[in-house]
């Protein structure tokens, strides 16, 4: 205690910009990207064009854009909270189901039926609309549901499920038997959500046609600045103290709680935003993609979606961005060229990541530059 | 009466007025203030018997075996109290039943003369100011000294406190005074993580004090430090007492020999003896039971 | 394919006598309207003879043609007159006769009407299983003489009961009541279809209550059955479960490996199946009935090698982190299906029970409790008794425990982590193999035979809690039979998706699951 007494004041740490001067910038280039440079190159310079970007291209980023959002939001439960959910594919499936039966009214007569009752509901032979289509004609109701209905069913299960005290593997898997419950229900018939064949087919949205390279670009900056908007609210979140507590309940919950805090609606809060967050990515999703079918809440692709997160890098926001475009990319382009590999390569990298890369991606492009300073500060 | 018994009484009053000024009370359980008239007030801890933590014949058994045995402890406000003991005695069960952790099947546990320990929850026991550091140091290790210290501020724990939580200039100094306690001033920025054992040791006592506990037990505080570590331990343990209570189980006897008044002897789950260490070391019990010959 | 005509019709025509077949007649049945040429039909079996069932026989077959008022049989590239048999000059624009479906169905049942005439009992015996639906009552007096020629007592039941069927929908009253007495005693779910419909249009009072006596009877009778069923399918499901979740239970259990492959290891087995009886098919033609005692030890030991082989290829590395642990076993199952596909194909493919596990044992008369089912309980309590065994009593199974109750000490004991690892990840591969095994008997077996079983499997681990085996067993058969009564109520979806739901509120009450390991390890 002697020692310290006649130490200069102590200066306490200042509280973090949400992003570097680094960060900043290249927040503004990719909000340039998406907002002028796409619309720019796919709109008006014209196809054959070096530069142009096809409407292959555009539909392809959107939809993994989608894919990137979702991403994020597993970053923030499983990177910074430590709740592997594999089952976060049926709050995407919700979100895009709930946009799916508004686009399905809004196909309106122009079915193969021509009848006021989607196509599905008029092969069935039902007369009348079922009570949970009741909202699907209007647009702000259906915006509110997206946000309601994966959050509700958050809620709910993550209430229960956190109150137990169902922890680590015990908690993935039944959130696996969660989705494959969900996927059940939504192929009958008779749930009204159109069976194994789902939504498609889909003519209009807000009364402008859909399949447009207009009404395509709008969707592609939407979904890009969604997925700016939630980075920006992902790296806020984090860098408050609720993000700290989260990460304190990731490492070490009980002394957590013997530290005065209460898990439980800490929990609660970031499974439902990332709940929230996947509903609005899958609304976004089903009118670029064109379809929402029951196989979106299947294990399969909950799982696949904590590969692209483990993939860039856990508790990193940037790297689960970086892993879905990669894995994405890396699908798209394995499909089309040799489809029996993408399986190997999946699964190769499952196990490579798990293996080699805990950090993943954006983990290894750290540890380079921490190896480039040292090698520096040796030689200099 | 004869002069000699005069004086003898008048030194006898003046020793008694000396000590009470020292104490600062009457006697040793309070005196007249301590009477059942005063008011008390609820959720605080009353103190003015003297005692701040008051266990009485509390028993506990599991599967058959038992590992408390009618144990009675009581500590003073204040008092820095040892527990020494061999391994199976009890020690940490007891810290188990004064936290919450752990129901007795019997007995009495008091915080203060006013609040029944045994009617609160884990959290609200830590929330009343008892404070418990467990053998191995449990820190944040992802976040830097800071934040562990700042999570640990007495403050609204809800989530939305926290989403928009600033550090003020009170809690700001709160914070320095107790980095300043721990000697860990020049590691604020450093991750946990990388701290030496004993500086995490620290490091989560610091985050004990930012509660402003009243009580502090601590298990084993000194395993696997260095000498110097210790050393600096006692310092700070000794700074400690007087404005916490602390209750300490140990092992290292030189430690215990540095910071104690009163050490308690603990086996097969209750006390075998108490006193200064050396008159529990010249226990005849004591010495066949744990410190050998 | 000419040896498989013409023994039946040998043995049809030996019945009767040798009659002519009118040309008019042919005419009739083969052209015209359908509805003319089924009361054409009715009239020919009212006498039955060789040449009408050759030419129904031919109908059936597709083989007649016609044109104008001729009518020719087409066999081997000649053309015979139905009348006479012998070869008759066809000319090339003579037209196919076209059946509908409606036609076929006549002409089937016609032929089966024929049939019961025949000496042979199993002719007999196929025309009884075509006839049962039959209640048209111009039959009848074929039926009577059949009734009066059978000897057989089972046939002859069955025979009644087919008559008490035609005879309830008819004029007569006295042969209505007769016929709802009789069909009081058949026990069977189809008669009550019938005597239900009969209820509906029944205006004599005294047949009315003879019939509802009747179906008190089929439902009393019926309840039981059906309880049994459902207990017996849900046994069945259960003993299936249980060797599904054994080796989880083993691999996670015991060693708190999370393993999503485990799926993958049973269409391993079940494929070592299909490929020893390819190998039986192609060698051993003589045993192929035996093909499935030497598939059971090698399904256990292609599963055990490739667990063994993934344990120690890339497990080892991730004991003590059972989330990357259940990342890295999904990204090998996807390897191993895709391997499985590239290999065998991406369709199902045929694995056939040997001769002595097809058919069942006939409870109650309308019960049926197939084989190969029976088998496979019997095959799964005996591979929990062995495994209750190895892991119990032998040495082997002393170290397993060992290590995985305290790994320092037992390793300073001398014993091989390593290597029991192994050897217990492979014993629990193994244990999948032979689920896989026992699937390929009962199912398709496809690449995703696994992932429909994953779920299930890993609801009986944590249903049952973790560290016991009799917690696993008991988990197995209880849910297996909680689905199969649910599901005679609210169809098998729904069931499925109550029992998930089940499953997750009683994780909330109990996390540990049904045995908890106590002390204070309990949590993954």
């Amino acid at each position: 205690m002697t020692t310290d007494s006649n130490l200069s004041p102590l200066r306490l740490p200042r509280p973090a910009p949400l992003l570097s001067r680094g960060g900043w910038a290249a927040f503004l280039a990719a909000l340039v990207a998406v907002c002028a440079a796409a619309p720019l190159l796919n709109l008006v310079v014209p196809e054959g064009q070096l530069l142009h970007l096809s409407d292959y291209a555009v539909a392809l980023l959107g939809k993994i854009m989608c894919y990137a959002i979702v991403a994020l939001a597993m970053d923030l439960i499983w990177g910074y909270t430590g709740i592997l959910s594999l089952g976060h594919g049926l709050f995407f499936a919700l979100g895009g189901y709930v946009m799916g039966m508004y686009l399905m009214r809004q196909i309106g007569r122009d079915g193969n039926y021509k009848s006021d009752l989607p196509d599905f509901m008029v092969f069935l032979d039902w007369k009348t609309l079922p009570w949970h289509w009741a909202l699907s004609d209007s647009f702000a109701a259906t915006l509110i549901l997206i946000v309601l209905v994966p959050g509700l069913v958050a809620a709910v299960f993550g209430f229960f499920a956190f109150r137990s005290r169902i922890k680590g593997v015990y908690f993935s898997i039944i959130t696996q038997a969660m989705t494959f419950a969900a996927m059940l229900l939504f192929f009958r018939n008779e749930t009204g959500f159109g069976g194994n064949n789902g939504f498609t087919d889909f003519k209009r949205i807000l009364g402008q046609p859909i399949a447009t390279p207009g009404m395509r670009m709008t969707l592609f900056v939407l979904t890009g600045l969604t997925l700016l908007g939630f980075y920006l609210m992902a790296r806020w979140l984090i860098r408050s103290k609720f993000g700290r507590v989260l990460q304190a309940i990731r490492d070490a919950e009980s002394r957590v709680m013997f530290s005065g805090y209460n898990p439980l609606p800490y929990k609660l809060t970031i499974w439902t935003l990332s709940a929230v967050m996947c509903g609005v990515a899958g609304a976004l999703y089903v009118p670029q993609v064109g379809i929402i079918n029951p196989s979106e809440m299947s294990t399969a692709a909950s799982i696949e979606m904590a590969v692209w997160a483990a993939v860039g890098g856990r508790a990193t926001l940037v790297g689960p961005v970086l892993g879905a475009f990669l894995v994405n990319g890396a699908k798209s382009w394995l499909t089309v060229t040799a489809p029996e590999f993408w399986l190997y390569f999946l699964g190769a990298l499952f196990i490579a990541v798990t293996l080699f890369l805990p950090d993943g991606v954006v983990g290894l492009v750290k540890r380079f530059r921490k190896g480039d300073a040292s090698v520096e500060e040796k030689t200099s | 009466m004869t002069p000699d018994l005069l004086e003898q009484g008048a030194e006898r009053v003046a020793a008694h007025e000396a000590l009470v000024a020292a104490r600062g009370r009457h006697t040793e359980s309070g005196g007249r203030e301590a009477g059942f008239g005063r008011p008390v007030e609820a959720g605080q801890v009353d103190v003015v018997h003297g005692r701040i933590l008051y266990l009485d014949d509390v028993s506990v058994s599991f599967d058959g075996f038992k590992a408390i045995n009618k144990l009675s402890l009581d500590i003073a406000p204040g008092e820095l109290r040892c527990i020494i003991g061999p391994n199976g005695a009890g020690k940490t069960t007891m810290m188990d039943i004064i936290t919450g952790k752990t129901r007795p099947d019997e007995g009495k546990v008091f915080f203060g003369s006013t609040i029944d320990l045994l009617r609160y929850r884990e959290a609200e026991i830590a929330g009343l100011g008892i404070g418990r550091k467990f053998q191995k140091p449990t820190v944040f290790e992802q976040l830097t000294v800071f934040e562990n210290l700042e999570l640990a501020l007495k403050t609204h724990k809800g989530v939305r406190a926290s989403m928009f939580f600033r550090l003020d200039s009170a809690q700001s100094d709160r914070l320095a005074e107790v980095l300043h306690t721990i000697h860990l001033a020049a590691q604020v920025t450093q991750s946990a993580g990388t701290l030496s054992h004993g500086q995490k040791q620290w490091l989560e006592i610091g985050m004990l004090l930012m509660q402003d506990p009243k009580l502090l037990l601590l298990d084993e505080p000194v395993a696997g430090m260095t000498d110097e570590e210790t050393a600096r331990t006692a310092e700070l343990f000794l700074s400690l007492k007087g404005r916490h209570s602390l209750m300490v189980v140990e092992h290292d006897m030189s430690f215990i020999r540095t910071i104690s008044d009163i050490v308690t002897v603990l086996c097969d789950g209750a006390v075998l003896a108490q006193g200064t260490l050396d008159q529990v070391q010249a226990d005849e019990r004591v010495i066949e039971v744990y410190l050998g010959r | 394919m000419l040896i498989r005509l013409l023994l039946p019709l040998a043995a049809l025509l030996a019945a009767f006598q040798a009659q002519a077949l009118e040309p008019a007649e042919a005419l009739a049945l083969a052209s015209g309207d359908t509805d003319a040429r089924i009361e054409a039909l009715s009239r020919a079996e009212g006498h039955p003879d060789e040449k009408t069932a050759a030419f129904i026989q031919a109908l059936a077959d597709d083989a007649v043609k016609v044109k104008g008022r001729q009518v020719w049989i087409v066999r081997d590239d000649k053309a015979l007159d139905p009348s006479t048999g012998a070869e008759a000059p066809m000319p090339d624009d003579a037209e196919d006769v076209v059946n509908n479906n409606r036609m076929r169905a006549e002409l089937d049942n016609a032929l089966a009407a024929l049939k019961l005439l025949s000496s042979d009992e199993a002719q007999r015996r196929d025309a009884l299983k075509t006839l049962a639906e039959e209640s048209d009552e111009a039959r009848l007096p074929l039926i009577d003489k059949a009734l009066a020629a059978e000897t057989v007592p089972a046939l002859k039941a069955q025979l009644a009961l087919l008559r008490a069927r035609m005879l309830l929908g008819g004029q007569d009253r006295s042969h209505r009541l007769e016929a709802a007495r009789t069909l009081g005693e058949s026990l069977n779910a189809a008669t009550k279809t019938i005597l239900v419909e009969r209820l509906k249009v029944e205006t004599d009072a005294e047949i009315k209550g003879a019939i509802q006596l009747s179906l008190q009877k089929i439902d009393a009778a019926l309840v039981w059955s059906d309880r049994l069923a459902a207990l017996f399918s849900g046994l069945s499901l259960g003993s299936i479960l249980l060797l599904v979740a054994l080796g989880l239970a083993i691999t996670y259990g015991l060693m708190g490996v999370i393993n999503m492959a485990h799926g993958e290891l049973m269409m391993i087995g079940a494929y070592a199946t299909y490929v020893v009886q390819g190998l039986f098919h192609r060698y051993l033609p003589g045993a192929f009935d035996w093909y499935l005692l030497a598939a059971v030890p090698v399904s256990f030991a292609a599963s055990a090698t490739v667990g063994a082989v993934l344990e120690r290829s890339v497990l080892r590395f991730l004991y003590g982190r059972p989330l990357e642990t259940l990342l890295a076993t999904w990204g090998i199952s996807l390897m191993l299906m895709q391997a499985v596909r590239s290999l065998f194909g991406a369709q199902n493919v045929g694995v056939e029970n040997p001769s002595w596990m097809s058919g069942g044992v006939l409870l109650m008369g309308n019960l049926q409790l197939p084989w190969n089912r029976i088998i496979i309980i019997g095959f799964a309590a005996s591979v929990l008794l062995a495994m209750a065994f190895l892991i119990g009593r032998t040495r082997l199974g002393l170290f397993v425990r060992g290590v995985t109750q305290n790994r320092p000490i037992a390793s300073c004991m001398g014993v091989n982590t390593a290597r029991i690892d192994t050897y217990a990840f492979a014993l629990g591969s193994g244990i999948a193999g032979l689920a896989g095994c026992a699937l390929s008997q009962i199912g398709n077996v496809g690449p995703d035979l696994g992932q429909g079983y994953i779920v299930d499997s890993f609801m009986v681990v944590v249903l049952g809690g973790v560290g016991q085996l009799a917690g696993t067993v008991y988990a197995a058969l209880g849910l297996g039979i909680l689905n199969k009564f649910l599901e005679g109520w609210t169809g098998a979806v729904l069931a499925k998706i109550a029992v998930l739901v089940f499953i997750i509120v009683f994780i909330q009450k109990r996390p540990q699951g049904i045995f908890a390991m106590k002390g204070r390890s309990a949590e993954a």
